[in-house]
C-alpha cells in the first residue's frame, strides 16, 4: 500500500498548512529527509545510536499472568517502555536530531505533553550538543513534574504555556511561533505523525522499527511472523503507526487504534477524534479534529497528557477509511484500572497512554482463542504518571465516580472504583462484541496453522 | 526587466482593491491598511470601529477574524482574538456584520484569517458568502498557494473576491512567482520572520528586501508585521505599496478604559500614523 497520494498528502489528508514564513523551511526539511533516509552513513548513524544509547531492540514479552487473567488469546508486550528516557520518543528525537545536525542547524525545539517527547528531545539535543528548548502546557506541567524536573537536567530550557486550554495544543502552537521566529538557526522537533509534510511520514518512518523488530520476535516466540491483533493507543499517532506499519500489508493482521474516551462524550470531555470530531485543519494538516461548528478547536480532556490533543495524525484518518485499521476508545476509567491490572499481573507500571491500548486489548483477548496473539504496543512507562494515578485513586477511594472535584455516590453498591470499573468494563465488553458481530476477524475464528501461512513470509 | 513588470493593469480590470491601490499610486503615496481584530471585544463595537479606521485616512482595513490556535499572531492579537471568541464572534457573524458597515464605508475590507474556519464553512460557500456581505478580499494566513490553487483560488476569483498571499524574508524566487499567480489585489510581505506584534525596530535589511521583492512584481505589494510607530510608516511608505500597522491599534483596543471613545482614539491614532503618507498635514481627508 503506498498512502501518499499526492505529494504530502494520504488520501485527502495531510498537506502544507503554513504561514509563508515556514514554507521554505518546510520544504527544505523535506529535501533533507529525503536525502538522510537514502544515505547509508545517516542510516548507520541512527542504528547505531538507537543500538548502543537508546536500547534498541526492546524486548517482546509474553504477559502469562496478564494473558491467564484475560482468559483467552496470548497477550505479547513490546516493551518500548525499556527504552532510555522511557518512551517510544526517543527513536524520532534521535532521527529528528541527526537530521538537524546535518542541516546545520544548531538549536532544536520541541512541543510536549506528557513530557515524554520533550524529555527524549532534550536528550538528544544534550547527545549531539545542541540547544534545545522545550514547549510544555502548564497544566501538563503540573501533572507531568518529574519530566519537567528531567528535561532540566538535561540542560533544555521548558518554557511554561499558559495560553489557551495551557495542555499540548497551545505547546504546539507556542513552538510554532518560535520557529516562524528563528528558523534560520532552528529546528522543530515535532513529536508525532502530525504537522506538515514532510513529518507524518518522517516520524512514522523514524517509529516503524518497532513493528519490524516485533515482527521478528513473534517469529521467534511463537514461530508465526503475524499476530491476530496488533493494539496501540492514538495521540497523534506516533507509537500506533510504528507499530502498524510493519504489518499494514498482511491482511491476517487485526488493527485497532484507542483513542482517549476521556470522562464522558460530550466535546471537551475527551479525545476520541474518530467519535467526535470532523474534518478540519490544524498545525499544519488537514485531518479529523474535534472542533464546534464554526472551526474553532475544542478543548480535550484525558487522564493522559499525552493522548489529551484535538487532532490525529492524518495517516490515520487515511487507514480508516480504507477500513485497513479500526479505531476505538477507552475511557479514563478503564485506563486506570488497566495501569493497576498490569501493574499487579506482571510487575509494569505502563504509562497511562499505553494504558488505554492494553484496556482495549485484554478485553479481546479474552473473546479470543488461546491459540491466538494479541501484540499490545507498550509505548511507556508509568514512572512519570504515579502522582497522577495516586491522585485519582484518592478521589475514588472516597467514592467519588468522577475525577476531583465529582459527585459521590455513598451506598451505592455500583459506586467506588470496583463498582465504577467493573461497570465500565462491561460497557467495553458490550461494545466489543457489538463490533465483533458486526465485523469478524478477517481471517475467521479458527488459526490455519503457523507452518502452513509463513510460507515467503521470511524477512529478506 | 521591472520597468515592463512594474506596468498598472487597465483600469477595468481592476477590483475595488486594485483601484484603491492605483488611485494612491497617483497621489505618489502609500496606502495605510489598519488591522483591527473582529468582535473585540464584541462585533458591535467594530462596526462602529471599521468607519472610525476610514475616517482615519485608512485606505483599506484588515479585519482579524478571531481563531482557537492563532498560530502567526504574538501576544497581544492572541488575547484579542481570545476576547472576539468569548462574546461569541464566529466568521458567519462578522460577514454580517461587513454587510451592515458596506452601507455606511466605502473603504475595501480584506479579512486576515486561518483556514479552519473557512474549511469549516466550506470553501464555495465561504467565497459566495463573502461577496455578497462586501468584502473585497481575504488573506488566509495559513493556506500557502501549494493548499489553495486547487479549490480556494478558483472558487474566490468566481465570485470576485481577491486574494492575498503571503511573502516572507524567507520566500525565494520560485515562491515569490507562484505566490503572485496566487494573488490577486496585493501581495503581503511579511517584515520579519516571526509572529505579528509592534516591535521598536525593524530589520536593518528591510528596505532593501522590500525593493527587490516589489520589482518582480507586478501586483502592489503591502508590508507588515511589527510596525507601530508614524516614522517606520513614514521608511516603508517610501518603498511598498502599502503600510499594515496592527498590533499597535489592537492594543488600544484593549487598553481603552469601559466607557472611553474608542472610535474616536482609532480615528485620531490612524491619522497620526497615516499622517506621513499623505501629500500635506493638513489633506488628512483627501484620502477619502
Amino acid at each position: 500500500m503506498r498512502p501518499e497520494t499526492r505529494e504530502g498528502y494520504f488520501g485527502e489528508y495531510g498537506g502544507r498548512f503554513l504561514p509563508e514564513t515556514l514554507m521554505a523551511p518546510v520544504l527544505e526539511l523535506a529535501r533533507a529527509y529525503d536525502k538522510a533516509r537514502r544515505q547509508r552513513g545517516f542510516r548507520k548513524r541512527l542504528a547505531d545510536l538507537l543500538g548502543s544509547y537508546a536500547g534498541r531492540p526492546t524486548p517482546l514479552y509474553f504477559a502469562e499472568r496478564l494473558t491467564k487473567e484475560a482468559g483467552g488469546a496470548r497477550i505479547y508486550l513490546k516493551r518500548e517502555d525499556l527504552l532510555h528516557t522511557g518512551a517510544h520518543k526517543i527513536n524520532n528525537a534521535i532521527g529528528q536530531a541527526l537530521l538537524a545536525q546535518s542541516m546545520g542547524k544548531e538549536r532544536v525545539i520541541a512541543e510536549t505533553g506528557a513530557g515524554q517527547h520533550g524529555v527524549a528531545t532534550a536528550t538528544a539535543a544534550a547527545l549531539l550538543g545542541l540547544r534545545c528548548s522545550v514547549y510544555m502546557g502548564e497544566e501538563d506541567m503540573d501533572r507531568q513534574r518529574l519530566n519537567v524536573h528531567r528535561m532540566r537536567l538535561l540542560g533544555a530550557e521548558v518554557v511554561g504555556v499558559d495560553s489557551g486550554s495551557r495542555t499540548l495544543k497551545d505547546a504546539i502552537n507556542e513552538a510554532l511561533r518560535d520557529w516562524v521566529t528563528n528558523v534560520e538557526n532552528t529546528h522543530y522537533v515535532l513529536g508525532s505523525v502530525l504537522g506538515p509534510d514532510p513529518y507524518p511520514r518522517m516520524v512514522r518512518d523514524f517509529h516503524r522499527v518497532i513493528g519490524d523488530e516485533a515482527r521478528l520476535q513473534l517469529k521467534k516466540a511463537t514461530g508465526r511472523l503475524w499476530p491476530d491483533l496488533a493494539v496501540a493507543c492514538v495521540g497523534g499517532g506516533s507509537n500506533a503507526l510504528g507499530l502498524f506499519t510493519a504489518f499494514l500489508g498482511d491482511s491476517r493482521v487485526r488493527l485497532i487504534g484507542v483513542e482517549a474516551g476521556g470522562s464522558g462524550s460530550a466535546l471537551g470531555q475527551h479525545a476520541a477524534r474518530f467519535s467526535g470530531g470532523s474534518v478540519g485543519v490544524l498545525h499544519g494538516t488537514r485531518t479529523r479534529v474535534l472542533q464546534d461548528a464554526t472551526g474553532q478547536i475544542a478543548p480535550t480532556h484525558s487522564v493522559s497528557a499525552g493522548l489529551d490533543y484535538p487532532a490525529i495524525g492524518p495517516e490515520h484518518v487515511w487507514l480508516r477509511e480504507t477500513g485497513r485499521v479500526e479505531y476505538t476508545s477507552a475511557t479514563d476509567v478503564e485506563a486506570i484500572a488497566a495501569f493497576h491490572q498490569l501493574a499487579a499481573t506482571e510487575g509494569i507500571l505502563p504509562a497511562l497512554e499505553s494504558a488505554h491500548a492494553l484496556a482495549e486489548a485484554v478485553v479481546h483477548a479474552g473473546r479470543m482463542s488461546p491459540k491466538m496473539v494479541v501484540l499490545v504496543n507498550l509505548s511507556g512507562r508509568g514512572d512519570k504518571d504515579v502522582e497522577s494515578v495516586l491522585a485519582w485513586d484518592r478521589a475514588h477511594r472516597r467514592g467519588d465516580s468522577e475525577p476531583p472535584p465529582g459527585p459521590v455516590h455513598h451506598g451505592d453498591p455500583a459506586s467506588g472504583p470496583v463498582g465504577t470499573v467493573a461497570r465500565s468494563l462491561r460497557r467495553k465488553a458490550r461494545e466489543v462484541e457489538r463490533r465483533r458481530l458486526d465485523q469478524p476477524l478477517p481471517h475467521g475464528a479458527s488459526l490455519p496453522s503457523p507452518e502452513v501461512e509463513e510460507n515467503g513470509e521470511e524477512p529478506s | 526587466m521591472s520597468a515592463f513588470r512594474r506596468r498598472p493593469k487597465a483600469p477595468a480590470e481592476l477590483s475595488h482593491i486594485g483601484r484603491v491601490f492605483a488611485r494612491c499610486r497617483e497621489e505618489g503615496r502609500a496606502a495605510f491598511i489598519p488591522y483591527i481584530t473582529a468582535g473585540d471585544p464584541d462585533l458591535e463595537t467594530t462596526a462602529r470601529l471599521i468607519p472610525a479606521l476610514a475616517q482615519g485616512g485608512a485606505d483599506l482595513v484588515e479585519l482579524g477574524v478571531p481563531f482557537s490556535d492563532p498560530i502567526a499572531d504574538g501576544p497581544v492579537n492572541q488575547r484579542a482574538a481570545a476576547r472576539a471568541l468569548a462574546s461569541g464572534t464566529s466568521l458567519a457573524a462578522i460577514l454580517g456584520m461587513v454587510a451592515t458597515v458596506r452601507t455606511e464605508v466605502e473603504t475595501p475590507i480584506v479579512l486576515f484569517t486561518y483556514f479552519n474556519p473557512i474549511h469549516a464553512v466550506g470553501i464555495e460557500r465561504f467565497a459566495e458568502q463573502a461577496a455578497a456581505s462586501g468584502v473585497d478580499g481575504v488573506l488566509c494566513v495559513d493556506l500557502p498557494p501549494e493548499e489553495a490553487e486547487r479549490e480556494y483560488v478558483p472558487a474566490m476569483r468566481a465570485q470576485g473576491v481577491d486574494t492575498t498571499f503571503l511573502l516572507a524574508p524567507t520566500s525565494g524566487k520560485e515562491r515569490i512567482r507562484r505566490v503572485e499567480e496566487a494573488s490577486s489585489g496585493f501581495v503581503y510581505y511579511v517584515s520579519r520572520t516571526g509572529v505579528t506584534g509592534a516591535r521598536t525596530t525593524l530589520p536593518a535589511d528591510l528596505l532593501k528586501q522590500i525593493r527587490r521583492t516589489r520589482r518582480k512584481l507586478s501586483l502592489p505589494l503591502a508590508v507588515g508585521f511589527g510596525i507601530r510607530t508614524p516614522e517606520q510608516v513614514a521608511e516603508l511608505g517610501k518603498v511598498a505599496d502599502g503600510v499594515v500597522v496592527g498590533s499597535a491599534l489592537v492594543r488600544m483596543v484593549e487598553e481603552a478604559s469601559p466607557g472611553a471613545d474608542l472610535a474616536g482614539i482609532l480615528t485620531a491614532e490612524v491619522r497620526r500614523l497615516s499622517g506621513p503618507l499623505r501629500p500635506s498635514p493638513e489633506s488628512g481627508e483627501a484620502s477619502r
